[in-house]
């Protein structure tokens, strides 16, 4: 007991003990990650350890996989360092003459080596195996296909239905969910209108890039409804940060409700007749697209059906009047390097439009 | 033979001339300005060294400003300190800054001075070509930072992705700056390089084979054909984009055909062995204090020497890691995944070599040994992330994420900025004569370390919490808060390391302790010199018989030369 | 300490500079390495436009094709100059190494001339693309990476031709000599390496791409 008194007193006396004053604050660092690292109380859950898709679940198994082994890898070898830097440390009162000088040690090394090369070869089979079942194309007979459009700063997705006509929508993706263990699987076809961007949820599966002139292809499927967020996640200019993701993952009822819903024309409400002239009369028909109406611009998002969306400007704020009028009056005051010019509207004539867009459901 | 004793390009005569600026008489001090003029004729490749080092610790201090206003923006959600425009230029300088005007010419900086000390040599192979180098880095920071005032610096990340930097998307002209003042910085880091490899391979002192340089010496050799074969692509490449937006044509130009991946192929068949360009230099440092401070010859270094090669090679063949998320093939994605997997073994044998150094030995925790430590440390957590990296569907998620942005700042700041703090601390006596304050060492370093973990441990948690890199905002609800405030507090824990950091350089520079020749009792031809070393380097060129000249002398009993 | 480090006696060092690398290198070696290791980065440079003048052949585009409008003589008269000035240049070196000053002036300036005629030939081809074809470095992908790569290595070639008429003048003013002839012979070397990046981008552009 005396001995380790004395062991006890001589640490603390030895101030250069930074190995130890660094371990508390990471012992405290790693309790308090490994309780949030599954997000669960973020309202908006983008973590990669809460997978909701096949693809996400086998990154994060593959994660946990190379973090054990990582992670035993670091304990050994900071372990080791550790030791040998405090266990052979100078001790003023010791020895004055060099220590052994060993050269090296043809075994040792070859063994050092190998392990290693063992190690990796390993993990490099499970990564290859782990790459090849995530490309493969899901066949399913609910199989669902979307092209996804990237543009700066917002997403563009076409649906086919049955009978074969297209869908354009934004920024808000609608998909159907399968029974529980049977996920329906969806399918993106990801081309770019402009620059490099990159379609990432993280629930649902990795990141797969959007890039102009070439076709990119993944897929996800989930087996539960639910609300997914991402963004992307390839800088892209002045609002990649506000370039947000939305996926809705609905029964297949509602899923098909809302796909019927898209398809249709925009609603006519005879009481906001004034507000879709103006909007029939402004620059706003260069942009956009109202089916139904003659507002056939493709620059922008479709607003066909602009209030079954929960969110404006790809996600950049809520989806109310006020926020709506604030946006068509200037959208750099929400989006600052937005696209969309500011119309220099006057108050009635913003209020006018507003009145209509907002009957767009 | 052209190198005799005494007789230098220089010469003596002209050696004398040079250390008093011009023509003096006897025994007067130089003015103001023939000191000034002295260093910017020099061509002494000791001044030449210290200018680098001066310059890029300036831009030190610039990158770690941006670096702060970054972390102040992220501090809270939905944050409107900073906008979007004015954070793109932040952290494309911020990236750009590091890289090609600090680590990189910091390092090459060290080259300069230490080699031809260590090899024997008066200076470098050419020493006009020398200085021009110096003055080609500065002038093309200085230019990429003009675009300031010239309308806006970059704003399109440090690697500047196609199309992005295509006219028809930047339509200002902080591209254009961030080309030209890389080529400007290019070229004269590309005569640097050759400059390092004709030094090292002609000027080596008698009895120095390649087998017994230093392990710096070595690792510079490789670092510096890395950059002569990995720098021109990026030359290349920056050459096709500057005609792209000057002259109309359509090398990234997706609209016409070009193809935005021929940028990043080219981009990061440069970018990635200049990682390593960043790192071996690292290594060699490390591989100078570690043995002087555990009082033991490197353990093993013939397989370090090697090893250095297999990555020198290797680090040419991973550069589409960088790439897994654009929809390559299985094959090219397998291919990449597998090399990058095995650069990790000779870079792991090294950190296993080090070790074994340490251990059995008789371990001296002065600061240049405290920061060597943290390099071990950090550098092999860094490697571990690099290996989660590795694998592919992994990399799918947390590609271009704050884990990334963790993973390369455990190298790279962790790793090799953590060894060049080594080096300042190690080298300082030579290069001034005097000590620097152990005292304020071991808080720069305790600060550092603390602050260096606290700032880029929680980049992994927010990566895979979802956060993407290059974000001016996050909104509250993703729950990405915590982790950036931690990152930001532990941002300004560094900043007070660097402030005792220079601190202490400055202080010890004036009232630092004389630390004579060879204050460490080291083994290496430049401790075997004045301090600081006189400007003809020897007064006689040292003929050496092993890899430990000084070693040899110390202990004529038991000489290095019985057992290499 | 300012005592030279000397190994004690009874272990005999090996005194030669740079021991231990079969060339046997030493300073005398400077100017050769350096402009060995120059030519890697510049091998590196042009194997780079290479490879993106590959990667765009062939690919559907407006305007005129390598076909419509690349003619064979003009190249082939550039290539044959080339070829033959760097038999000039070789014997130039061959005079100097043997101190034949006259031989040495004569193949030299040959060796200029047939640098300045190949420029001059590349001129006359540029000029028939641009204003007779149309094709310019923006009108597509060939324009692009043919005046790129022709143009890097024509400008290879106009710095070879300065740097020759360089050595010519210092020759002149006996700064260049037998005893001195590394310079000049590594710059023969950089006029060998411009040579064969023409034969790669003529065979490229020529013949395969044609």
């Amino acid at each position: 007991m005396m001995r380790g008194a004395q062991r006890l007193v001589a640490l603390r006396n030895y101030r250069r003990l930074w190995p130890l004053r660094a371990l508390v604050p990471a012992l405290i660092g790693l309790a308090t990650m490994a309780v949030s690292l599954k997000n669960c109380s973020a309202e908006e859950n983008l973590s990669v350890f809460s997978p909701a898709s096949p693809p996400a679940t086998a990154a994060r198994d593959l994660f946990y996989l190379i973090l054990g082994v990582t992670g035993a890898i670091f304990v050994l070898v900071e372990g080791l360092l550790i030791y040998s830097a405090l266990r052979y440390r100078h001790k003023p009162k010791g020895e004055k003459t060099e220590p052994a000088q060993i050269y090296g040690s043809a075994p040792l090394e070859i063994a050092w080596t190998v392990a290693p090369l063992l190690i990796v070869f390993v993990l490099f089979l499970v990564v290859v195996r782990s790459v090849v079942e995530a490309r493969e194309d899901p066949s399913h007979a609910n199989l669902v296909e979307i092209k996804v459009i990237g543009h700066q700063w917002w997403w563009e997705y076409v649906y086919t239905d049955e009978t074969g006509q297209i869908i354009r929508t934004a920024n808000e993706m609608h998909v159907p969910c399968g029974p529980l263990g049977d996920p329906t699987p969806v399918a993106l076809d990801l081309v770019s209108a402009d620059v490099v961007h990159s379609f990432w949820v993280p629930r649902l599966a990795g990141k797969t890039d959007l890039i102009p002139g070439r076709n990119n292809r993944m897929w996800f499927g989930t087996d539960a409804p639910a609300t997914y967020y991402g963004q992307c996640a390839e800088f892209c200019g002045m609002q990649h940060a506000n370039m947000k993701l939305l996926v809705i993952a609905e029964p297949p009822e509602d899923y098909r409700a809302w796909l019927e819903n898209e398809r249709s024309d925009a609603v006519e409400d005879a009481a906001v007749a004034a507000g879709r002239e103006r909007f029939l009369a402004l620059a706003c028909v260069n942009c956009h697209t109202i089916r139904g109406t003659a507002s056939r611009g493709v620059v922008g998002p479709d607003l066909t059906h602009l209030m079954a969306r929960q969110t404006l400007a790809a996600g950049a704020a809520p989806l109310d009047r006020d926020k709506l009028l604030a946006w068509i009056e200037d959208p750099d005051t929400i989006k600052p390097g937005s696209l969309m010019p500011n119309m220099h509207l006057s108050k009635a004539d913003a209020e006018l439009l507003v009145s209509y867009l907002e009957t767009l459901k | 033979m052209a190198i005799v004793e005494g007789a230098t390009p220089n010469g003596p005569d002209r050696a004398a001339r040079h250390s008093a600026g011009g023509l003096q008489r006897a025994g007067a001090r130089p003015g103001a300005a023939a000191i000034v003029s002295t260093w910017v004729t020099t061509v002494d490749h000791k001044q030449i060294g210290i200018l680098y080092t001066l310059t890029t610790l300036v831009f030190l201090v610039i990158g770690g400003v941006e670096a702060m206003a970054i972390r102040w923006q992220l501090w809270s959600p939905d944050g409107t300190k900073i906008g979007p425009d004015a954070f793109n230029q932040l952290f494309t300088m911020h990236g750009t800054t590091m890289v090609f005007f600090v680590v990189m010419p910091m390092l090459i900086g060290f080259a300069n001075y230490l080699v031809p000390l260590m090899i024997g040599a008066r200076d470098m192979a050419f020493p006009r070509l020398n200085a021009f180098s110096y003055w080609l880095f500065l002038f093309g920071g200085l230019l990429t930072y003009f675009s300031f005032l010239a309308g806006g610096a970059p704003n399109v990340g440090w690697f500047a992705y196609a199309p992005l930097t295509e006219y028809a998307f930047s339509r200002d002209h902080s591209t254009d700056y961030w080309i030209l003042g890389l080529l400007v910085s290019g070229i004269g880091t590309l005569a640097g390089a050759i400059n390092l490899v004709v030094t090292i391979l002609t000027m080596r002192c008698p009895g120095m084979s390649l087998g017994k340089v230093p392990l710096f010496v070595w690792m510079m050799l490789f670092d510096a054909l890395l950059l002569v074969i990995a720098l021109p692509p990026l030359t290349a490449a920056l050459a096709m984009l500057l005609m792209d937006r000057g002259l109309g044509a359509h090398f990234f130009d997706t609209q016409a055909g070009g193809s935005a991946l021929l940028w990043q192929h080219l981009f990061w068949f440069f970018g990635h062995p200049e990682v390593y360009v960043m790192a071996l230099p690292a290594f060699g440092i490390i591989s100078e204090v570690v043995p002087v401070f555990s009082r033991k010859v490197i353990f093993g270094y013939e397989s370090v020497a090697a090893a250095t090669v297999g990555i020198g090679f290797i680090s040419m063949g991973v550069w589409a890691h960088h790439m897994f998320t654009v929809g390559m093939s299985n094959t090219l994605d397998a291919i990449f995944s597998g090399a990058t997997f095995l650069i990790a073994v000779p870079t792991g044998i090294k950190i296993f070599n080090w070790i074994a150094t340490i251990y059995g030995g008789r371990v001296r925790f002065d600061t240049p040994m405290l920061f060597a430590l943290g390099f071990l440390a950090m550098f092999l957590m860094g490697g571990l992330t690099g290996i989660m990296l590795a694998a592919v569907p992994v990399d799918w998620q947390v590609s271009d994420t704050y884990f990334v942005v963790g993973h390369f700042h455990y190298v790279l700041f962790g790793g090799s900025l953590f060894a060049m703090m080594s080096a300042f601390y190690y080298w300082f006596p030579k290069v001034t004569g005097r000590m620097m304050s152990e005292r304020l060492g071991r808080w720069h370093f305790a600060l550092m370390l603390i602050g260096f973990n606290l700032t880029f441990f929680p980049m992994h948690i927010a990566g895979l919490l979802g956060m993407p890199r290059r974000i001016y905002t996050y909104s509250a609800d993703r729950g990405w808060t915590y982790w950036n405030q931690l990152s930001t507090i532990g941002a300004m824990l560094l900043g007070v390391a660097f402030a005792i950091f220079f601190w202490n350089l400055f202080v010890s520079y004036r009232r630092g302790k004389p630390a004579g020749d060879d204050p460490w009792d080291a083994w290496t031809l430049e401790w075997a010199t004045t301090s600081p070393p006189a400007h003809y380097n020897f007064e006689k060129i040292p003929v050496v018989r092993s890899r430990r000249p000084l070693w040899d002398l110390k202990h004529p009993e038991d000489p290095d030369w019985d057992h290499e | 300490m300012s005592q030279s480090i000397q190994s004690p006696a009874s272990a005999a060092p090996d005194t030669r500079h740079g021991a231990g690398l079969r060339a046997d290198l030493g300073p005398a070696d400077r100017v050769r390495v350096g402009m060995i290791t120059f030519l890697i980065s510049e091998a590196a440079f042009f194997s780079t436009l290479l490879m993106a003048y590959i990667m765009y052949m062939g690919q559907p585009m407006p305007g005129p094709t390598p076909a419509e409008v690349l003619k064979l003589p003009l190249a082939v008269a550039g290539t044959i100059c080339l070829l033959l000035s760097s038999v000039t240049v070789h014997m130039a070196a061959g005079a100097l190494r043997g101190a034949r000053m006259g031989a040495f002036y004569l193949t030299l300036a040959v060796t200029i001339a047939l640098g300045a005629a190949f420029l001059v030939l590349t001129a006359m081809e540029w000029r028939e693309l641009i204003f007779e074809h149309r094709l310019t470095i923006s009108r597509n992908l060939f324009g692009t990476t043919y005046f790129t790569l022709v143009g890097f290595h024509a400008i290879h070639v106009t710095v070879g031709v300065i740097l020759l008429t360089v050595m010519f003048a210092l020759a002149k003013a006996r700064q260049v000599t037998q005893a001195n002839h590394d310079p000049f012979e590594v710059v023969s070397w950089y006029w060998h390496f411009v040579d064969t990046v023409w034969i790669a981008v003529f065979t490229l552009v020529y013949l395969v791409g044609r």
